[in-house]
């Protein structure tokens, strides 16, 4: 069976590539202890060896439209090309090309729907930010093959956050019982409390730094138990109108699994947001090598 | 009202950098060109095959023709799509970085949450 080699959760900061990559006046004072924090985050990838990657995001109204919206969606297709107009535009995002892995594509369609998440999919999808930000942060080369699972954090009516939770323990038990010798990294990304497109955006920090405190605790801690109590989809409102994106942050948490303490916690106090990367090894920590510790 | 077909609008025009350009240099023209034009095309399906029905109502044309944001916002467009769509539009404008963005914001804060529904 296929093994879970590392499971990642993390926030996607489309900023990161031009702060990263600019230099003198352009360079952010912010810069290189972001980039040093992404390294760190990097290398815990790397030394889990994965051989292809379930990537989890929700597409920024690029592809999906409010004529046609899926609640969840995987990509099953032999190639993504990826990033938008709009994100090179706003973000200086480059345009970038990845392979898929359409056998665990098909996989987890097929299972997944047979365990009760009727999945939509897709044969022709251009990923966005949310799947490449972390590419760019934990996997620049982009050499290995991915998965794509999309859902909907943007456009109401959403599904409730236990279901984000579900699809998260569903496709940790589908990737564990895949007939495959291939190590599957599952990478997710979310948001702690933002705010866009409204009077508390941009500022010096995350709209609700109190909330993000204690985001940070109960994805450290596994504590899907606090999590769920605490959120709903009218609770997500109050720490900022975007905030729903923390509904991919449970569905991770739902990958890693209930009370699962995270291997790797940083997080960086940015203008507009909190910035928050987690790793998790299912089998230990791997050295350096990629022998267990 | 038709919160759908605000969102249509900033939706079609932030992913084509040359209406980005016509909607900021001609937002009256632009408004009108779109409804009559562009306004019934369901964005999968061949250009015949439209809808009939969809329509601003006479304070939505209006502020989308004077870019005007805030009436976006407290008409329920969608947060995302209009500040895509914006930063776009204007974010040139000023030297500072982000400073249209917070200036974007400042003209907001009256609102305290909850904020207008933005569901469609």
């Amino acid at each position: 069976m296929a093994t879970v080699a590392a499971v990642i959760a993390s926030t996607h900061h489309p900023f990161y590539y031009r702060a990263s990559t600019s230099a003198g006046a352009e360079r952010p004072p912010f810069a290189d202890e972001w980039v040093a924090k992404i390294e760190a985050f990097r290398e815990t990838l790397t030394r889990a060896r994965p051989d292809v990657l379930v990537m989890v995001g929700s597409d920024h109204f690029h592809q999906l439209w409010l004529d046609n919206m899926p609640q969840f969606l995987i990509g099953k297709a032999p190639c993504y090309d990826a990033n938008f107009y709009n994100e090179e535009r706003e973000f200086g995002l480059p345009r970038m090309f990845v392979r898929g892995q359409e056998e665990l594509s098909a996989y987890l369609l097929r299972a997944g729907i047979d365990a009760g998440f009727d999945l939509a999919f897709s044969n022709e999808l251009r990923i966005d930010h949310s799947i490449t930000c972390p590419l760019i942060t934990l996997r620049p080369q982009t050499d290995l093959p991915i998965v794509p699972v999309y859902t909907n954090i943007f456009a109401p009516p959403l599904p409730q956050p236990r279901r984000f939770v579900q699809l998260g323990q569903t496709i940790r038990q589908l990737v564990e019982a895949w007939p495959s010798e291939l190590r599957v990294a599952i990478v997710g990304t979310g948001h702690l409390s933002l705010e866009l497109g409204g009077p508390r955006q941009f500022g010096p920090h995350g709209p609700d730094p109190e909330f993000d405190h204690k985001a940070v605790e109960w994805i450290a801690t596994g504590d899907l138990k606090s999590a769920l109590a605490e959120v709903s989809l009218d609770s997500l409102w109050l720490p900022g109108n975007a905030t729903h994106g923390f509904m991919d942050f449970m569905l991770m948490m739902g990958v890693a699994g209930e009370n699962a303490t995270a291997d790797h916690v940083d997080t960086l106090d940015l203008f507009h947001t909190m910035e928050a990367y987690f790793t998790w090894y299912p089998h230990g920590v791997p050295g350096p090598t990629g022998g267990t510790t | 009202m038709s919160k759908y077909l605000l969102d249509k609008f900033l939706y079609t025009v932030d992913r084509d950098a040359g209406l980005v350009e016509r909607y900021r240099s001609d937002p009256r023209g632009t408004v009108a060109w779109w409804e009559a034009e562009r306004a019934n095309v369901i964005l999968n399906c061949p250009e015949p095959e439209r809808s009939s029905w969809l329509a601003f109502t006479d304070v939505e044309r209006e502020a989308l023709a004077t870019h005007d944001y805030v009436t976006l916002f407290e008409l329920g467009a969608h947060n995302f799509l209009l500040l895509t769509l914006f930063i776009a539009l204007f974010e040139r404008d000023y030297d500072e970085p982000l400073a249209f963005q917070r200036e974007f914001a400042a003209r907001l804060s009256h609102w305290k949450v909850p904020y207008p529904d933005i569901s469609t």
